[in-house]
């Protein structure tokens, strides 16, 4: 066929082809996007701009808002309002219980990372055929409600506990020991809850890693600390940041946790913004908590990723 | 050396008894069909794996039980295994480093071995933005920046395409010559082995059939594997009637008689089978009594050669390759009757 035979036929219409085509690539692709967009809208966006509205209001007497400007939640986070005398004193308590989730958050993480590598390399190590039910014995907790695994958990530290009934018949104790209502408590249950999360998306990077990377680092005269430091892990970064991420936000945001181990002691944010829209009826000073939480969660996150992330993402 | 992986009923003798002595400089070859060991066997002189009976010994001491991080040999993988997060530069420091080696002795390595393998200018670069012939390269610079004893190279060029794999062929020589290494070198090509090996071992289910130079393995295939597997041979029936080590008189079923190679350990008499080459013999005009005749099939022009595919009297298949001496114009043509005429020791007696 020559060039003009194929020209003439097709010359003026296949611009109004094309652009039907791409007329209808982009309905299509608008079609496929609303749902999501709808969910994103309806329940993330429009939720939070509720809470940053209802954190520049008046807090109304059993609780809801009154609709007039103020920045008095703000305010409460730092500082402590005398009723009576119209002052402003710094007070720390509300600092210092963001302090503490921030490290129980992190704490908490820290070691998921440290229990969970370990776990994950294992089952990417193991026979491909027997590595699908190691992952299923991971997601197992899933099957029981969050709730009812933290109960047991309290079941297990409580002063009639597991652990210390069976101290205590040892003669190894002789009073119960403190062990629920504790940071440590808090902390234990995070890290049950949160495990899996670090270690499904380390396996799944590990998984994909080419052993035979491992084997050239070996035969480079690496020890096998060293192949874990200089190949392994950072080829698993990916994993590393992604579990760390999953851990931390829903940690540091933690409710049910530190509500049953913690007893109503040990606060985290958590509680104390389910707090001020229950019990303390300042709907406006929950908004206020509920934004900055997630504040300090992106900064933390631009902080990590900017840093940890960065080596990590930048191959493959 | 032996190498079993499974156990119970799912057992592969992966390697069977194989012993091989590699001299020192060698570019030595193992070659053989995907599936024989050749890989197994290169493992397990790295390291990587343990043998399940057998010894590894360079000058005497024994490799064996040492961990792959103590034994001064180095692979180059089938695959390159170039560490993806790492800068070519930081890619062959690695070895450098773990060894301990100092920050200025480590860059001048890398500088140094950059330039044999001639990628001085993309030291910067990391293994993904490399083509293949150049992470080809930088496993090989890697590998060598050690200087071991022994260079083990996987089918380090099975993934280039063919130009590029000659070049690489002819880099390689270049860079066993320069360096002075000994190179384990695996291939299941066999142009790739005879034109580039000092030795070559043949390979097949997990024994080693004949070790030689590129022509005795080309010219003088003991078995019928290797004359097969190596180059393209005629088969023949034959009967050896006298025997003078290295070399019989044999019978063929035509009647004439011949003087052919014989490995030592072939039958000193009785029915052999026979090899040879389709360009050692030649053909000629019409049948001879006496001689292999045949009729010509089909004809193959490759340029310089031409093959003729013969039928012969007893029914099976001959192929001769002739030079096209003449250019284009043919000696023989489809349908025309011949015979073939084959020359003292242009035949091979073989063991099996
Ligand atoms: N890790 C292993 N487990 C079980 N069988 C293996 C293993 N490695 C290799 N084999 C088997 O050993 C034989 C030789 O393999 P290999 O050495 O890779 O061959 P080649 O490199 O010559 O293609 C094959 O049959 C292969 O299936
Ligand atoms: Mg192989």
């Amino acid at each position: 066929m020559t060039a003009e035979a194929i020209k003439t036929p097709e010359g003026p219409p296949s611009s109004i082809t094309e652009r039907t085509v791409a007329g209808r690539q982009a309905r299509t692709r608008g079609l496929l996007l609303a749902p999501a967009m709808l969910v994103i809208g309806v329940f993330g966006i429009l939720p939070l701009f509720i809470a940053l509205t209802y954190s520049f209001l008046e807090g109304g007497t059993y609780g809801g808002v009154e609709w007039v400007f103020s920045t008095e939640a703000y305010v409460q986070l730092l500082f402590e309002r005398d009723i009576f005398e119209e002052t402003l004193t710094f007070n720390t308590a509300y600092l210092e219980i963001f302090w503490r989730s921030f490290l129980l958050a992190a704490f908490s993480t820290l070691a998921c990372l440290l229990i969970g590598f370990p776990a994950a390399y294992f089952m990417a190590t193991r026979p491909a055929k027997s590595r699908d039910f190691w992952v299923f014995l991971i997601t197992i907790p899933f099957w029981t409600n969050l709730l009812i695994r933290t109960f047991s958990i309290q079941l297990i530290l409580r002063d009639e506990g597991v652990i210390n009934i069976v101290l205590t018949e040892l003669g190894l104790l002789a009073q119960p020991l403190q062990l629920i209502y504790t940071d440590f408590a808090v902390g234990l249950g995070l890290i049950y809850s949160f495990l899996p999360f670090m270690v499904l998306p380390i396996y799944a990077a590990l998984e994909r890693l080419d052993f035979r990377l491992v084997e050239a680092g070996f035969d480079l005269y690496a020890t096998r600390a060293q192949v874990l430091r200089r190949i392994v892990v950072p080829l698993a970064k990916p994993g590393i940041v992604a579990g760390s991420i999953l851990v931390f936000i829903p940690g540091l945001g933690a409710w049910i946790t530190p509500e049953l181990l913690g007893g109503g002691k040990e606060l985290m944010i958590g509680n104390m913004i389910a707090l001020q829209f229950g019990s303390s009826r300042n709907w406006p000073f929950g908004s206020a908590a509920a934004l900055v939480l997630m504040a300090m969660v992106l900064v933390a996150l631009v902080i990590y990723v900017r840093n940890v992330g960065k080596s990590g993402a930048d191959h493959g | 050396m032996t190498k079993v992986f499974g156990g119970g009923t799912d057992v592969v003798r992966a390697l069977d008894g194989v012993s091989l002595g590699i001299q020192e400089n060698e570019f030595f070859t193992l070659l053989g069909p995907s599936g024989c060991g050749k890989t197994t066997l290169l493992r397990l002189i790295a390291g990587f794996e343990q043998p399940s009976g057998g010894e590894i010994l360079l000058d005497g001491a024994s490799l064996t039980h040492l961990p792959p991080f103590r034994r001064p040999v180095n692979t180059v993988f089938q695959s390159y295994a170039l560490f993806p997060h790492m800068t070519v530069i930081d890619n062959i420091a690695f070895g450098l480093e773990m060894r301990g080696l100092s920050k200025t002795e480590t860059a001048d390595h890398v500088a140094e071995m950059l330039d044999l393998v001639k990628l001085s200018d993309l030291g910067k670069r990391k293994p993904g933005q490399l083509s293949g012939g150049q992470q080809q390269r930088v496993a090989l610079a890697r590998a060598l920046a050690n200087h071991p004893r022994v260079l083990l190279l996987d089918e380090p060029l099975s993934a280039l395409d063919l130009k590029l794999r000659k070049e690489m062929q002819i880099e390689l020589k270049r860079i066993h010559r320069d360096t002075g290494i000994t190179f384990i070198f695996v291939t299941h090509d066999q142009g790739e082995a005879l034109t580039m090996s000092d030795r070559i071992a043949v390979m097949n289910a997990g024994h080693v059939l004949q070790v030689g130079s590129p022509t005795e393995i080309y010219e003088h295939p003991t078995s019928h594997f290797v004359a097969d597997f190596i180059g393209e041979t005629n088969f023949l029936e034959g009967e050896v009637v006298a025997r003078d080590g290295a070399s019989a008189k044999v019978r063929l079923s035509s009647g004439v008689e011949r003087q052919a190679s014989a490995p030592k350990d072939a039958a000193a008499a009785g029915r052999v089978s026979l090899a040879i080459r389709p360009e050692r013999v030649t053909l000629s005009q019409s049948r001879q009594t006496g001689a292999l005749n045949g009729r010509v099939e089909t004809m193959v022009y490759f340029g310089t050669d031409t093959n003729y595919h013969l039928r012969l009297e007893d029914g099976r298949a001959f192929m001769v390759r002739l030079q096209n001496h003449e250019g284009a114009q043919a000696p023989f043509a489809t349908g025309d009757e011949v015979a073939v005429e084959i020359a003292d020791h242009a035949l091979q007696v073989l063991r099996d």
